[in-house]
Parts: structure tokens; C-alpha cells; sequence
């Protein structure tokens, strides 16, 4: 088994992108449905390429690329992201 | 960066003077980002160990074999030297000092820095939330924050702190050396009072899954155990 860290590590990379703290955002997987934290996505790295997996059925929900020319971002393995208001005031503190 | 000092023989404390810092929550992050002079860029991230000061963060970074973030962090760089930092960082992760229930932290290794940071807001707030402390390390010798923990769970009101041995104990140890057991997060003590506690588990990604195990398999909810893995085994 290769090494891992979890979608807390995802928090700096999606700054660039989200206006509200993306990593408590409920993300849900488009493989098998299952709902969970951002923060709590199994990740595979290192940076500059972060895949986050569905801690359920382990495949890709998120991918988050950095490179020379920007970042790409991938949700394809994603259905939906839900952010809660209290997300939204946590990040506005 | 304006200070350095060791907190065991692997694992240095680093000081950081921020422009417009606006404080942080316990359990937060930062990410570090070095360059080389080719253009080859590193990320690492490192949990603040500390509320802010003035101005001034503190992490505490574990010197891997072969990391070259960390090898440079607690080798090369020197004091005045300029770091490239962002952050604070994730808002999943932290406790909430407003919220009454007790807090159980169980750490693996250098997993206590955020949780260190925890304590550290709950003692200069004055806060008397329960709190209680398991940190696994290999030897005595690798009680990150040892001093200060003990003098802190000395104190009225201060933390209870308990020290795991997976390798080598202090003779006056009654609990023979080895991995977390169900039994080292749930000693029958009284100390919630019957309140549900908030569970923080960081360490190694084997330590976090195993000590999550034992917490839901004690009766913990899964929406009460917040987790942090940083890679490893």
C-alpha cells in the first residue's frame, strides 16, 4: 500500500480556487454514492498532483493538478458538493 | 524565520515572524513551499503548533529520512532566513473552544503538534473544558512538548496527559511496550462526567485508522472522531 494523507492536506490547493474553505464542504462520489467530509477523501500525492478517493470504494473523486501554466481541477468522480453555512462563516472569521 | 530549538533529537520547533497574520484556529495549518534555484518546487504541510504570538506561528517539524522538506526546515535553514508560507489552512480539523464537551486527543508520534496547539489555546484562554491526552511514542526520549505537557498536567484544571511506549517504557511504566490497545483510550475513568467527548486523532496513517477502530468500536460516534493522517505507516 502506497503512502496516503487525507483531504485535510487538500486545503491549501483548493484556496486558490474556492472563496469559502472547500476541505468541509460534503462531497459526494459518483461511484457508489457515498457522502462524505472533503477533509476525510483518502489522498495520494505528492504535490503538484493530489488525487482524493472515496474512503468508501477508493475511486477518484477529486484531482487537483498544479502546474507552470495554472491548476487544473477535476471532479469528474464527484456528483455534488454541498457547503454548509457554517463553512462559510468558519472561513469568513 | 526567527527561532529554532529542539524538541527532541529529530523534531525541531520553528518560529515564524508573518506579515498580517490574523490568528488562526487550533488544529489549523500551514503549507511551506521551498524552491530551488532550477525551479523545482516542494510543498509540504505542517500543522501550527501554537496560537499566534504577536505576529509570530509556530510548527514543529519531524525530520524524515530522506524528506527533503523537512531536512532542510530543521538542517539548512537558519534564523532570518524568508520561507515561502500559506495559510492558515483547513477548518475541518480544528476544535471549537466554545464547545463545552470534553476532548479526547490521541496522537501517534508527531501527530501532537496540532493537538499541542489545542492545549496550548485551552491553557491561555483559561478555558476548563476536560480534556485528555494519549500520545503513542516509540521511547520516552520522543515526548515532543514532554516538559511542558507535564508541567501543564500538574496544574488545577490542567490536562491529563498519558504517554504510550510502542518500543522502549521508563521502568516505572506498568504498561508493557507495544501498540494502541482499545484499553489505552478507554481506562474507566470517569473523566467526561457522562458528556459525549469530541475526538481528535492525528498521527501516522496506520496509528489514525487503528485508534478510530478502537474509538468506534468504545461506543464513540463517527460524527465525534475528526481525523488527520500525514502519510507513513
Amino acid at each position: 500500500m502506497s503512502e496516503h494523507r487525507d483531504g485535510n492536506a487538500l486545503a491549501g490547493p483548493l484556496a486558490d480556487i474556492f472563496t469559502v474553505e472547500a476541505t468541509t464542504a460534503e462531497v459526494q462520489c459518483r461511484a457508489c454514492g457515498l457522502s462524505t467530509t472533503l477533509a476525510q477523501l483518502v489522498v495520494y500525492g505528492p504535490e503538484p498532483g493530489l488525487v482524493g478517493r472515496c474512503p468508501g470504494c477508493s475511486e477518484h473523486v477529486i484531482r487537483v493538478a498544479t502546474t507552470p501554466s495554472g491548476t487544473w481541477l477535476d471532479l469528474g468522480g464527484a456528483t455534488s458538493f454541498h457547503f454548509t453555512s457554517t463553512a462559510t462563516r468558519a472561513s469568513s472569521r | 524565520m526567527t527561532g529554532s530549538r529542539l524538541e527532541t533529537a529529530t523534531a525541531h520547533t520553528l518560529s515564524l515572524r508573518v506579515d498580517e497574520w490574523n490568528g488562526h484556529l487550533p488544529g489549523q495549518h500551514i503549507d511551506v513551499r521551498l524552491t530551488a534555484p532550477d525551479g523545482y518546487q516542494a510543498v509540504r504541510s505542517y500543522s501550527l503548533a501554537a496560537p499566534a504570538d504577536d505576529g509570530v506561528i509556530e510548527i514543529t517539524v519531524q525530520r524524515l529520512p530522506g524528506g527533503e522538506v523537512s531536512a532542510f526546515l530543521t538542517d539548512i535553514a537558519m534564523i532570518g532566513d524568508q520561507l515561502e508560507i500559506r495559510g492558515p489552512l483547513g477548518n475541518w480539523f480544528v476544535w471549537d473552544q466554545d464547545d463545552p464537551s470534553p476532548v479526547l486527543l490521541v496522537a501517534g508520534g508527531s501527530g501532537v503538534v496540532p493537538l499541542m496547539s489545542m492545549i496550548r489555546a485551552r491553557d491561555r484562554a483559561d478555558i476548563q473544558t476536560p480534556l485528555r491526552l494519549v500520545h503513542s511514542v516509540r521511547t520516552p526520549q520522543d515526548r515532543i512538548y514532554g516538559d511542558e505537557l507535564t508541567r501543564l498536567a500538574a496544574q488545577a484544571g490542567g490536562p491529563s496527559v498519558t504517554w504510550l511506549y510502542t518500543r522502549t517504557a521508563p521502568t516505572t511504566e506498568t504498561r508493557p511496550p507495544g501498540r494502541l490497545r482499545p484499553s489505552d483510550l478507554d481506562d474507566g475513568s470517569n473523566w467526561t462526567s457522562g458528556a459525549t467527548p469530541i475526538c481528535f486523532v492525528c498521527g501516522p496513517t496506520g496509528f489514525v485508522e487503528e485508534a478510530a477502530n478502537h474509538l468506534l468500536a468504545a461506543g464513540h460516534h463517527a460524527d465525534r472522531i475528526r481525523t488527520e493522517r500525514f502519510g507513513g505507516r
